[in-house]
């Protein structure tokens, strides 16, 4: 593929996640914030983003699975965390199952929240696939443009 | 456009290179969130918009950054909500200790929560996700703020701008206290160097005065009136020799008179005059609940001496009798002397007054034999509370940057309280630790005075490794963003634990930090302690009062014993480095602004209710907006600014600091530092 048709690949694919609801405006702001210095700025974040996430997945459901009294403001404040970070990067569907977990969590509804997490999860691991794909085409972009 | 008035001795940036001249190129910028991720971004936004940046993950790193470079940062900003510290605490510390401006961040949008960011002191609120454009005009707070603190400055009378840090702290207070300079200036002026008691009328409404009687100061003062000699001290010739920027005569006046009730207390020269002396203290004690007619007549006194406002005596010795006994009358004038003396160094105050109270109290108690309606749990608890204030104090001193003989004298405070303690009530078993260890006071995390001495040396150690781990820690925090996505695998191995690695290097820095002595932690601790205690009873809160009524109730100590000198000295031989009392300060200084885990800080210094009524009083106080003329009543009845307290408390510890400047004169001084909060 020359360099030409990667772009536009990259260009596509990123315009599906934004039309899809995946990331929104913030993934903008840090793709602004990538510069000579930090080329790949937005990949590093998303990374560390995701290599963090899953101490929160694990925590988050250390709380909740297997208890009988479910400490629902530890719950509510893990997943405050984790929309806090999912947002910073744009997350938008994660971010959004964040709310809707803490809105279970302070309903008290542990079925709503089991629900809920389980969704969070499931958009958590495609996001992270999708963001895998798009960050290996800009990659396989940038090289082709080097060439 | 900038102001250049911002690079002239502005306090924190004017150590910085080329800010001047580009400002805000370079400003100095703070970043605390323990969310990698957010970090991360907010590192690289504010890069891009050319400023100096610092992350940090943990705010106790944080906090221990900024006191290790007080001028090393201009600007903060911090996330509300980390697991080791709540980030309005935080922001209330750093608005005490270092007066920075600091902006809280939130995903949180919720209008309870950005009002509390308001009241605790937060300059701004960002929601997260953050845009970089809210952070490209975040230099305006630091100039707002130093444009402040120099408007007050030139209202003070100071020619100085951006003067030391005497002088920014005095604008601090000046700020606010500003408005009722005028009235405070002439009532003072009356009293000026008169004696009397009586007048102390006005002035209840003063606030916190712009003065921060900061241990050099009075240090200085002091050698001015030995070189005049006492008798022939006046404030004019002091102020003269004195040669301070910005200092007024009426500042000195008031001061005097607080130091020659002092002198006269330590002379014992009269009952009366004692009494006066010490009834600031003895009206703490009474508060404190020691006994009734004690409390009359301390409170007399003291209101005479120190100006207490009726209500807040009689607030104090409810509180501190945990019951209403609080005298109908109240004969004292408003000790707005006093109070003011207390706001001046409200901070010193606060510590020391609180653990003097305490220790007044016991003492008084015991040397007159005065029957002590309190019982010596309760006693003991107060001179807990007293003395984990006191070290609170003294970490306060210490903090700001005072000798380690204020920590010291906090040491020799709360090592009198505790002695006294033990003597009042069996509680209180350390004494011979608490007397051999000064530091003990200081170290709020060691409830116990055993503790203490392994706090101290804890400290000893833990301090320094806290500071190596802060440096260290700052370089992989500061790295951090500079990972390279060598790998991008979102989920594979190798690049994630990388980041993971370098991720966890601060935490584990952190833990490093409290290993050693869990220097850090204390002050948290005794922070999320204070919280705990909030909610005590009023009782607490008055005896808080008391406490900080109590400046004078170290003087009281000082008269009422030679065992309480004997142990004041061996604390102050024993004190410890400023190091520690810096620590102290810290975490004095959490409690102070936490206003809130009194429990945890009285826990920690001394492990004894007393502590815990301490703190609670203390923090009270702190959460409290203590106007100048009625300290007490206000602290406990109202809502102090807690940046007053805080402040109040540091100057306290300032003026404790100062006063335990001679050696010899340890207990003097000390002592004499709260009389000197005693208008005469």
């Amino acid at each position: 593929m020359d360099r030409k048709q990667l772009q536009y690949q990259v260009a596509c694919m990123r315009k599906s996640l934004f039309d899809q609801g995946y990331l929104d405006e913030q993934f903008n702001q840090l793709e602004d914030l990538q510069d000579e210095a930090n080329p790949n700025f937005v990949e590093e974040v998303v990374t560390l983003f995701y290599s963090d996430s899953a101490r929160f997945i694990h925590n988050i459901e250390q709380a909740m699975i297997n208890k009988p009294n479910i400490d629902y403001g530890k719950l509510d404040d893990y997943m405050h965390q984790f929309k806090g970070s999912s947002s910073s990067f744009g997350a938008k569907k994660v971010k959004k199952e964040c709310s809707q977990f803490r809105e279970c969590c302070s309903a008290g509804n542990i079925e709503g929240c089991i629900k809920t997490f389980r969704q969070l999860k499931l958009e958590h691991a495609t996001l992270k696939r999708k963001l895998e794909t798009y960050f290996q085409l800009v990659k396989q972009a940038g090289i082709a443009e080097r060439r | 456009m900038l102001n250049l008035g911002y690079c002239k001795g502005s306090m924190s940036t004017a150590s910085s290179g080329g800010v001047s001249d580009q400002f805000p190129v370079g400003l100095r910028v703070l970043v605390v969130d323990d969310d990698p991720t957010c970090l991360v971004i907010l590192e690289k936004m504010l890069r891009i918009c050319l400023y100096e940046v610092t992350k940090c993950n943990r705010a106790e790193i944080a906090l221990s950054l900024l006191r290790e470079n007080r001028n090393g940062y201009d600007i903060v900003i911090s996330d509300v909500h980390m697991p080791d510290m709540d980030g309005f605490k935080l922001l209330e510390l750093i608005g005490l200790e270092m007066d920075l401006p600091v902006i809280m961040m939130s995903a949180d949008d919720g209008k309870n929560v950005v009002m509390k960011g308001v009241t605790h002191g937060a300059c701004d609120y960002l929601i997260k996700p953050i845009r970089i454009e809210a952070l490209k005009n975040i230099w305006q707070h630091v100039v707002r703020k130093k444009k402040n603190e120099r408007k007050d400055m030139e209202q003070s009378g100071s020619v100085e701008e951006g003067g030391d840090r005497q002088q920014k702290q005095s604008e601090d207070a000046d700020y606010s206290s500003s408005a009722n300079e005028g009235s405070w200036k002439n009532s003072k002026r009356r009293k000026d160097e008169e004696e009397e008691v009586d007048e102390r009328d006005d002035t209840s409404t003063l606030k916190k005065p712009r003065v921060v009687w900061s241990v050099e100061l009075h240090q200085q003062f002091v050698a001015a009136v030995n070189q005049l000699g006492i008798d022939k001290a006046v404030p004019k010739k002091i102020l003269e020799l004195m040669n301070v920027p910005g200092l007024t005569r009426e500042n000195v006046a008031s001061h005097l008179q607080k130091y020659r009730l002092y002198l006269r207390r330590l002379s014992g020269v009269s009952q009366h005059q004692s009494g006066m002396g010490n009834s600031f203290i003895s009206t703490q004690e009474a508060t404190y609940g020691s006994l009734s007619s004690l409390n009359g007549l301390d409170l007399q006194t003291l209101a005479a001496a120190s100006q207490i406002p009726a209500q807040s005596l009689a607030t104090l010795q409810a509180a501190g009798l945990g019951r209403s006994t609080a005298k109908p009358r109240m004969p004292m004038p408003i000790v707005d002397q006093r109070n003011l003396f207390s706001f001046e160094n409200p901070k010193l105050r606060f510590g020391e007054g609180q653990q003097q109270h305490l220790n007044n109290g016991k003492q008084i108690n015991l040397l007159h034999g005065i029957p002590t309606t309190m019982e010596p749990k309760q006693l003991a608890n107060m001179h807990h509370s007293a003395q984990s204030l006191g070290s609170m104090n003294m970490q306060l001193n210490a903090h700001g940057d005072q000798s380690g003989s204020l920590l010291m004298q906090m040491s020799q405070q709360q090592s009198r309280g505790q002695i006294l303690n033990e003597a009042t009530s069996s509680q209180v078993p350390r004494l011979p630790s608490s007397i051999g260890q000064p530091i003990v006071n200081n170290a709020l995390a060691s409830g116990v005075l055993a503790r203490n001495g392994l706090a101290e040396s804890g400290r000893g150690t833990g301090f320094n490794p806290v500071s190596q781990s802060s440096s260290t820690m700052n370089f992989p925090l500061n790295t951090t963003a500079e990972l390279t996505a060598t790998s991008f695998a979102l989920g594979s191995a190798p690049g994630v634990p990388s980041l993971t690695s370098k991720g966890m290097f601060p935490e584990e820095i952190s833990s490093e930090i409290k290993g050693p002595g869990g220097f850090i932690m204390p002050s948290y601790d005794i922070f999320s302690d204070l919280q705990h205690h909030r909610s005590h009873d009023w009782e607490l809160q008055n005896a808080g009062m008391t406490f900080n009524g109590s400046q004078q109730s170290n003087s009281l100590q000082s008269n009422v014993d030679v065992a309480s000198s004997v142990l004041a000295h061996q604390g102050f031989s024993s004190s410890q480095s400023n190091g520690q009392g810096r620590n102290i300060s810290a975490v004095g200084k959490p409690m102070f602004s936490a206003g809130d885990a009194t429990d945890h800080v009285n826990a920690q210094s001394l492990g004894q209710p007393l502590n815990n009524f301490f703190a609670e009083n203390l923090v009270r106080v702190k959460t409290e907006r203590v106007p100048d003329a009625s300290l007490q009543t206000t602290l406990f009845n109202e809502q102090f600014g807690q940046e007053d307290l805080m402040s109040a408390l540091l100057k306290q510890q300032q003026q404790q600091q100062q006063a335990g400047i001679g050696p010899a004169e340890n207990e003097f001084d000390f002592d004499g530092y709260s009389l000197d909060n005693i208008p005469v």
